[in-house]
Formats: C-alpha cells, sequence, structure tokens
C-alpha cells in the first residue's frame, strides 16, 4: 500500500475545510452560527485553518436566549478576541421585548423554540446569505439527510421533500433574493470524530465539558444544572454531583451526566464507552418523535 | 484508519434497511436510546422481533408510507475503518437519488432476494453504480435462510449476475451469500453455510483496497479562493486555496495555470499546519507560486506535462434529475470544479434504456431519472477530464436559470482527439 491517503480525520478535516471556502467563494455575507459548544468551536477552528494566514473572513453569529451557561459566555469572547473577527448576537430577550416572541408557558417550558425567530431576524437584519453551522448527520434522524448546502426559502424554512440533489462535491448555492443557505462542513462528523479532533488538535472547549463538581436538580432522567432560572418542583432536592456536559445550550434544559472525565483522554474514553446519544439528555428533542423535524422545518439550526 | 464511503441499493423488501440496521447492531454502532425507541415501536407494531429495519427509519412522510425517500446517510466504525453509508432508495423513480448516493461512493452494496435471484432493478443499480464509476462492488445474495442456505441457488445467481456484469464497467465485484434477518456472513460467520469460504460483509468492507480509488497520476488542482491576509507579517502573501482533485503536486514544480495557459513554478504547499513537502488528492491546501500572475476562482493549476483538455464543447452522459424535462437549444449553468459558465444544450445524441443497457437513438425527451448521452457547448473553456480518469475533473452538474434547482449530474465522456 502506497502512502498517499488520508486518515479518516484527515479525510474529514480536507472536506470541511473544502465546503467553508466554498460557503467564502459563492455567498456575499457568510457566518458562522456560533453556540459555544464544542460542534461550532470545532467548526471555527476549521474556519481559522481554511483562511490561514488571513484571518476568518466572515463573523461569528450568536443566538443568545439570556439562558446561557456563564463559562460559555466567557469562552465566546475570548475566542472572538484572540481570532480578531466580529461578533453578532441575535438576542432572545430583545425579541420578547419588541414582541416578536412570547415566552412559552407550562411545566417544559424553554426558549428554544423562540430562538428560530431570533436566528431569522438576525440573518435578516444582518443580510447574512449562507450561515454555517456545526450540526452533524448522526445526531438525529431528521439531519441524516441534510445536505451540506441546505436550501431556504425567503421564511427561512427548509423543505426535506424538495432538497437539491448534491452530487460529488459540487456545492449549488445559487439562490433567489431574500432566500439564504444553511451550510454544514462537518455533516459527515460523528461525536466521537469531533471528540477525537479536539483531543488530536487540542483545541481548547468551556471547561463545562469536563467533569466538575456542580449543584444539580435530578430532573427527567438527567441531571438539570442549579441557575438562577429554574424553581424547584415539588419533591425535587438540589444535590451535589460531579458531573459534565455532552452538549451545551440553554442553561434551562441542557442535562448534563455522572462522570469523572475530567480531561479530553477521559472523555474520549467515555464516549466511547457511552451507550446513549448525546441529544438523549435535551429535553427539547423528547417531547415527540419528529420534534427535530418538526423544528428543522421551520428555520432551526 | 481509513474512510469508506457505500452507498446501498436493491429493490423494495430485498432487505436494505435490516442489513444497514444489522450493521449497526452488529457492530455495537447503535446507542441505547435508539435501541429502546425501534423496541418500542415494533411492539407498537406487534412484531415478535426487534425491527432492526426501523433503525435507519427517517422523515415522517417515510414513517406515513413506510418507505424511504431521499437518500440518508448513516454512519458507523469499527476499530479498523469508519464508513459512511448513502442509503438510497430502490424505487424506479429515484434513479436521482441513487445517482447521488453513489457519486461519492468508493463502494456499492447490490441486495439481490435469493428467491427472486436477478430483477430489473439489480441491473439498474448496477448500470448506475457502473456509470458512475464505483470502483467496487459487493453483490448481497439476501435471505439465504428462505431458500435453505442452497449452495446451488446462489452459484446461480453470480453465474446470472456475472453474466450481465460483461455489460458493466466495473472491475472489483465481489458476492456474498447473507441472511440479514439472521445475520449469517453480514459481521459474524454463518454456521448455515459452510460451503462459502469467503470474507464476511463487514470483513470485506474492512479490508477492501481503496487507497487507489483516487488519481495520483494527473495532477489538477481548482482554485476555490485566493488567500490575501492585508497583514504586515504576510504583506505579500497570495495563496490559492482549493483542493487537489488530481495527482502529488510539490513545490519546485512547473506548472501551468488555465485557461489562461501562463507558467510558473509552485513556491509553497501550505496549510495551517506547516508547509508540506506533497500534496495528494482530497488534500485542502493553499499553493503559492513563484511568479505574481493573474489567477481567480475557477481557473486551474495543473503539472505543465500533463493538462486536461481545454474546450468549449462538452460530450458526457447525464442523469436528468428535476421534475421539469431537460429542454433542447434551452441554457444552463454549468458546475464544473471550481467553475461555472454558461451553457447550451446543442445535441441528446441517445437515450439509454437502463433496464436492457440498449441505446435509444430516436428518444430524445430527456426526463427526470432518464440517463442520455448529450453533447452541450459552454460560454467559456472548461478544463476537461474523461470521467473514467477522474471522477472530480469529469463530474459537472447544470443548474436551472430560473430555479436554481441542480437539473443534471454530467460525466464526461472520453472523446477527446488529443
Ligand atoms: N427471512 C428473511 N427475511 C428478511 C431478510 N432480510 C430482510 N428480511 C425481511 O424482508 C422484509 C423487508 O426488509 P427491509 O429491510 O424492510 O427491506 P428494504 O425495503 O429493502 O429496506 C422485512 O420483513 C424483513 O424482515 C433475511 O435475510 N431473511
Amino acid at each position: 500500500m502506497h502512502k498517499y491517503y488520508l486518515n479518516h480525520l484527515q479525510e474529514l478535516e480536507a472536506e470541511a475545510i473544502f465546503v467553508i471556502r466554498e460557503v467564502v467563494a459563492q455567498f456575499d455575507k457568510p457566518g458562522i452560527l456560533f453556540s459555544g459548544g464544542k460542534d461550532s468551536i470545532v467548526v471555527t477552528h476549521l474556519a481559522k485553518k481554511a483562511f490561514w494566514p488571513a484571518k476568518i473572513p466572515m463573523p461569528l453569529i450568536h443566538i443568545d436566549t439570556g439562558h446561557n451557561f456563564p463559562e460559555t459566555m466567557a469562552f465566546r469572547d475570548n475566542l472572538v478576541k484572540e481570532l480578531g473577527v466580529q461578533l453578532i448576537v441575535g438576542s432572545v430577550e430583545e425579541s420578547l421585548r419588541k414582541g416578536r416572541v412570547k415566552e412559552e408557558t407550562g411545566i417544559n417550558a424553554s426558549r428554544n423554540a423562540l430562538q428560530i425567530t431570533t436566528l431569522l431576524d438576525a440573518i435578516e437584519e444582518h443580510k447574512i446569505d449562507a450561515a454555517i453551522g456545526g450540526a452533524r448527520r448522526d445526531e438525529e434522524k431528521a439531519r441524516a439527510k441534510e445536505r451540506f448546502f441546505s436550501h431556504r426559502d425567503d421564511f427561512g424554512q427548509w423543505d426535506p421533500k424538495n432538497q437539491r440533489p448534491e452530487l460529488w462535491n459540487i456545492f449549488n448555492g445559487r439562490k433567489q433574493m431574500g432566500e439564504h443557505f444553511r451550510v454544514f462542513p462537518i455533516s459527515n462528523w460523528t461525536e466521537m470524530d469531533v471528540w477525537n479532533y479536539i483531543k488530536e488538535q487540542n483545541i481548547a472547549i468551556p471547561s463545562l465539558y469536563f467533569a466538575h463538581q456542580r449543584q444539580v436538580i435530578y430532573r427527567d432522567n438527567t441531571w438539570l444544572p442549579l441557575s438562577e432560572f429554574v424553581t424547584l418542583r415539588q419533591g425535587e432536592s438540589v444535590e451535589e454531583k460531579q458531573i459534565r456536559f455532552r452538549t451545551l445550550g440553554d442553561i434551562t434544559i441542557t442535562g448534563g451526566i455522572e462522570s469523572d472525565a475530567d480531561t479530553l483522554e477521559k472523555i474520549v474514553a467515555e464516549v466511547a464507552a457511552v451507550r446513549s446519544t448525546e441529544r438523549g439528555n435535551r429535553g427539547d428533542d423528547k417531547r415527540s418523535e419528529t420534534s427535530m423535524e418538526d423544528r428543522k422545518k421551520l428555520g432551526y439550526f | 484508519m481509513q474512510l469508506l464511503r457505500f452507498t446501498t441499493a436493491g429493490s423494495v423488501d430485498d432487505g436494505k434497511s435490516t442489513l444497514i440496521g444489522r450493521l449497526l447492531y452488529d457492530s455495537k454502532s447503535i446507542f441505547e436510546d435508539q435501541l429502546a425507541a425501534v423496541q418500542l415501536s415494533s411492539e407498537r407494531k406487534g412484531l415478535g422481533h426487534v425491527d432492526l429495519s426501523l433503525l435507519t427509519d427517517g422523515l415522517r412522510a417515510e414513517r406515513e408510507q413506510g418507505i424511504t425517500i431521499d437518500v440518508a446517510y448513516r454512519y458507523f466504525a469499527t476499530p479498523k475503518r469508519k464508513f459512511i453509508i448513502a442509503d438510497t432508495p430502490g424505487h424506479i423513480q429515484y434513479t436521482r437519488n441513487m445517482v447521488t448516493g453513489a457519486s461519492t461512493a468508493n463502494l456499492a452494496l447490490i441486495l439481490v432476494d435469493a428467491r427472486n435471484g436477478i430483477v430489473e432493478q439489480t441491473c439498474r443499480h448496477s448500470f448506475i453504480a457502473s456509470l458512475l464509476q464505483i470502483p467496487h462492488l459487493i453483490v448481497c445474495i439476501n435471505k439465504m435462510d428462505l431458500v435453505d442456505y442452497a449452495e446451488d441457488r446462489f452459484n446461480q445467481i453470480v453465474e446470472e449476475y456475472t453474466e450481465f456484469a460483461s455489460k458493466l464497467d466495473v472491475t472489483d465485484i465481489r458476492y456474498i451469500p447473507i441472511s440479514a434477518l439472521n445475520g449469517d456472513n453480514v459481521v459474524n460467520r454463518s454456521e448455515n453455510m459452510d460451503w462459502y469460504q469467503g470474507a464476511t460483509l463487514l470483513n470485506t468492507l474492512e479490508t477492501i483496497h481503496i487507497a487507489s480509488d483516487y488519481n495520483h497520476i494527473d495532477g489538477r488542482f481548482p482554485v476555490q479562493t485566493i488567500i490575501r491576509p492585508h497583514s504586515d507579517e504576510y504583506h505579500d502573501y497570495r495563496g490559492y486555496a482549493g483542493r487537489v482533485a488530481g495527482g502529488i503536486f510539490r513545490p519546485g514544480d512547473k506548472v501551468t495555470v488555465l485557461p489562461s495557459g501562463l507558467s510558473s513554478k509552485i513556491k509553497s504547499i501550505d496549510t495551517f499546519g506547516g508547509a508540506v513537502e506533497e500534496a495528494f488528492p482530497p488534500m485542502s491546501v493553499s499553493i503559492t507560486l513563484e511568479d505574481d500572475i493573474d489567477i481567480s476562482r475557477g481557473d486551474m493549476i495543473v503539472k505543465q506535462n500533463n493538462q486536461p483538455h481545454v474546450s468549449q464543447e462538452v460530450d458526457m452522459m447525464v442523469c436528468w434529475l428535476n421534475n421539469r424535462p431537460m429542454q433542447q437549444g434551452a441554457k444552463y449553468y454549468l458546475r464544473h470544479t471550481s467553475r461555472e459558465v454558461r451553457s447550451v444544450i446543442k445535441e441528446v445524441v441517445y437515450k439509454i434504456d437502463i433496464n436492457t443497457l440498449h441505446r435509444m437513438e430516436g428518444d430524445k425527451e430527456i426526463k427526470m431519472n432518464d440517463i442520455a448521452r448529450v453533447r452541450l457547448r459552454t460560454t467559456q473553456p472548461l478544463m476537461l477530464d474523461a470521467y473514467r480518469k477522474n471522477r472530480s475533473t469529469g463530474s459537472l452538474i447544470l443548474v436551472d436559470e430560473s430555479t436554481n434547482e441542480t437539473v443534471a449530474a454530467g460525466m464526461v465522456v472520453d472523446s477527446f482527439n488529443n
């Protein structure tokens, strides 16, 4: 066997860099959707590599639910400074204030659905024509058929039955006025790939991903972090546990797992052994069997 | 660890979903919560066993209709390789999906129901695999449990297929007798078919040689974008960013930039991790040149002594992907590597009956899912290789000028007279 081949992480990296460069070449005003989670951190890292020695030629866009882990915010601000890129913040709080959306009520209320409006408003306000996201096809059923270049109509909506076929590595980013694209450079990565890559490249990630002592509440089969936004329900109590988070999102619905993985090596080992999908700890996906698909159609990440 | 991309094809009910479910399940790529969901669905449907095919079930419409309607991608890994499955449906109206899934695949899995043998769909899928130049083909003869695991039946089907495949352009074809339902020869060796001495399906997928699937001979580097840092440290830096589409590039190589024809030498090949001594497909790098020449997106850097065919005439096989039929004389945007030009359909040479592989010279109406040989003319030159030689520089898509939809996939035919 000859030496001219890439290992799987190198190949995935080369593919992602290719896709990110296509976005910058094909669109007028692209941006990177930055949630502060590991996937968007990896995408940002790939964008840095794609344009080195130049800076990333597009802004980071953060949709701020107002329900953040403080650690995520500090991490975001640091990264933006280090990269010297522009940061655009779309605020759910502001959408609420302006009456664009209404806070959900009831026992399982969250701001997840509200983010869609804020995101679409931010895209429109800043005339973003391609929003790069860190979604992966292995995350969830509805994502398995997502394209790298995913077309959105002028209402920001996704039509899963009428997607453009995507052949070889030729990406068609043509669109009408008012339409935009979502682009997913790490479509082909699995959770395992992401962690292995973070470890191999030694990419900085928020401390929340590492096991740490934290005050939590047991709710819906997961450890919900105590924050100013949660109120104890009947029979619940605050406990101190050694936990870490597998995904980072809205602090009110992102559950942690008990773990003593406090290094990247231990996390990789744990992910390899763990027998449930990472979104399993997200309250938003559990509501109905097709909830992700429904949200995606409306314009979700 | 290498990455292997494969597609799966079969008629409805041949057991494709069950097979994929089986691969995922037996290779322990299923998470507990996914399995629990499938167990629940199986019970709800009143099944006695866990229906593994539900693991690959996708969107709502499919759940309602009970069929797969689009290309869905699945992932699994073993300690030896990582796999990406492009799962495509088997209906006649979805040739386009199969073409899509096949375009990036190293390997195609073709499923045959042992009871039915080779049917029309088998031929059609094999033809598409051949047309798309998937380098490796594995024919899985499934449901062997329903033919008493009979060697005779297996041999009969192999013979039938071999005869048919002589009309195709595929060199590496393997045959494996399996039962997706019971797991025979999928991941674990079958105890019911000791007459079969070959490797199991998973073992074949793990070991098949794929490093030579790329073209390492003809140096091709389509420029995606130009990197200009405008910083003090890299004041005069001008990097041509792209992905190597063929051959091996090294600093010092004499190169020509097409279509301008200007020449230079490679000064450096850069990546974020540092300069590299060699760049080969599918690496993403930035190339700097010794001379300051005018290069923009859509240009191609090639080796001076080995150049593609530069032409405004394209002779190609197309698969039509759109509801609106091809309009003779109509204009389409054409995307080829990083280049976009406008094009006009000059001639439909013939259409292919994908069941018999016969040429239909009289029928010039190209509709969704049709495959045809077509000539077109472009407003600007393209730098072409035959698709047989290079799947990157030999492939293109057509885009409708009014809807912006991708309407056709094209594969350049080797008819250059140079
Ligand atoms: N007996 C037997 N039945 C099978 C086998 N593989 C699949 N089936 C059954 O064939 C039917 C169709 O399978 P499915 O995987 O849904 O087919 P698909 O339409 O190709 O995805 C289901 O009832 C399966 O249980 C096999 O190896 N043996």
